[in-house]
């Protein structure tokens, strides 16, 4: 907290003079905002891999969990009268809101991105799937299967657990992995303006010599170094994430074909995010640059 | 104002300094003489802060420097003006801001003081060269223009080390009549020098008592020059 008031009292204009005592200086400049730059691009693409593989694993761990599949496979003749009989069987199980058998239409559609579409599906043995959609509170699938098994015995129960668990543990882990490119970017930020501002500070160690012998305290003279660089950071963050939104803006849209990804972008409210990068990077760069300045002043008679 | 009580400092192993006892008063001139390497310098650091004592004590305007934070050294520093033999300044900044940093560094209205600033660089006789960059000035002019920048402050004492080392005797003696002036105006003066002519020439002027550093010690030499 005491960082940021000190963050925000010293970005405030008005002390220029402060500023000119020391020496611009060009190409190191550069560097320092290229470099914010970068990072805060990087950062851009990891907070939306962060965002949308959040969103996945919660779409995963909760739309699919309500749902379940009863699949029937039977001769021709049976397809019909086990059909019935495992809907009279879904229709009495406490837990279950609705089930429904999916016409030949749909199971088509649902076909038709694997085998395209004009597929014989009346001269295949294409069993016939069930949708289950549970209650609040779900029903027991091991007593299901027991009933299922007895009195319709092509019916399989699919309750999704078996592949939808390693998804929403990779979609968690990715999400995870994001975070920590995250803090990995802003340590890598803030490990850059260290370096640029130590290499500023030894490069103007006569200007800090002549400033100590005029009288000058050392949070003067870090507040040149300190307002200097985390301008450059956030200057260079600013056009990173605008850099970085765009890239994202520009992004092949994804639909029900990519649905399944979700997308690599920002929904809603949740591109206020990237704002927060610039800011972030100025924080960054200030507590760098101070705690660069102070131990380096230290040193200094 | 400046005391020093039995100070002495060594460097690594070396004794440089021993016993050292003075007290600069105010409006007092005081030289400050001995052979290269004697330890003119180092004295004249301890005086200023700019290094603590290994033996004794050091009191600035009545602060142990054992005590002193960094931030008290430098506001002793100014009221302290130092002139060094090879000053340095901000060469990317012209001679009137290189003369006005202390002021902007303590924070004051430079806008306030421009009257005075510009009073002071016509005393130093550097009114032709303000707007020059300190890399284009001859030694005289570096030595008056770190003169004022001393000064400016309007400190309680003035420390010289060697102000006229690298100035032909004409400047010296332009530079001299600028700190007489200022002891006349009741600054403390402290000029360290091995030009003993200087010195001379300075007794004419104003009453001022010459130290003399010989095998570490501090000895007064009186008026035996």
């Amino acid at each position: 907290m005491r960082a940021l008031a000190g963050f925000l009292s010293d970005l405030l204009p008005g002390d220029t003079q402060a500023d000119r005592v020391v020496p611009p200086s060009g190409f190191t400049a550069t560097l320092t905002l290229f470099t914010a730059a970068a990072m805060a691009f990087l950062a851009v693409f990891a907070l939306a891999l962060s965002l949308a593989t959040g969103r996945l694993a919660d779409r995963w761990g909760n739309e699919l969990a309500r749902t379940a599949t009863v699949r029937i496979s039977a001769p021709e003749g049976q397809m019909a009268a086990q059909t019935a009989a495992a809907l009279r069987v879904l229709e009495t199980t406490s837990g279950v809101a609705r089930a429904r058998a999916l016409d030949d239409a749909e199971q088509a559609a649902l076909l038709e991105p694997w085998f395209g579409p004009g597929l014989p599906l009346d001269q295949l043995p294409i069993p016939r799937l069930i949708e289950v959609t549970e209650t609040g509170q779900g029903f027991d699938a091991q007593g299901l299967r027991l009933r299922l098994a007895a009195e319709v015995p092509g019916a399989v129960l699919d309750d999704h657990t078996r592949w939808r668990k390693p998804l929403v543990r990779a979609a968690s882990r990715l999400r995870l992995l994001g975070w920590l490119s995250l803090a990995l970017i802003g340590a890598a930020t803030a490990a850059m303006i260290t370096l640029a501002a130590q290499a500023a500070l030894a490069a103007n160690a006569q200007v800090i010599t002549v400033l100590r012998l005029v009288g000058a305290q050392d949070g003067y003279i870090a507040r040149a170094f300190v307002r200097r660089f985390t301008a450059r950071g956030l200057g260079g963050a600013a056009v990173g994430t605008a850099l970085g939104c765009l890239a994202i803006l520009a992004l092949p849209s994804a639909r029900i074909e990519g649905g399944f990804l979700t997308g690599l972008g920002f929904q809603g409210w949740h591109w206020l995010w990237p704002l927060l990068i610039p800011p972030l990077a100025g924080l960054v760069a200030y507590c760098a640059t101070r705690a660069a300045a102070r131990r380096r002043l230290e040193e200094m008679p | 104002m400046i005391e020093l009580e039995g100070v002495g400092y060594s460097y690594g192993g070396g004794e440089l300094l021993g016993d050292v006892s003075l007290a600069l008063a105010p409006g007092s001139f005081h030289f400050l003489t001995g052979p290269s390497g004697s330890g003119k310098t180092t004295l004249l650091k301890l005086c200023y802060g700019a290094l603590v004592p290994t033996a004794g004590q050091v009191r600035l305007f009545g602060q142990d420097r054992r005590e002193m934070s960094r931030d008290d050294i430098a506001m002793v520093r100014r009221r302290i003006g130092v002139v060094h033999q090879d000053c340095q300044f901000l060469d990317h900044l012209d001679v009137a801001e290189n003369i006005a940093l202390p002021l902007a560094v303590s924070g004051r209205d430079l806008l306030a003081e421009t009257a005075n600033l510009r009073e002071l660089i016509g005393w130093v006789g550097l009114r032709d060269r303000a707007a020059a960059h300190p890399p284009e000035l001859s030694g005289g002019e570096r030595q008056r223009a770190a003169l004022a920048r001393a000064v400016i402050m309007s400190p309680d004492a003035v420390l010289a080390d060697e102000p006229t080392g690298n100035i032909d005797w004409e400047m010296s003696e332009r530079l001299m009549r600028l700190l007489i002036e200022l002891n006349r105006m009741g600054k403390t003066i402290l000029i360290a020098t091995h030009d003993l002519a200087l010195i001379r020439a300075a007794k004419a002027h104003v009453q001022a008592r010459v130290l003399r550093i010989a095998g570490r010690r501090l000895h007064f030499a009186g008026a035996d020059l």
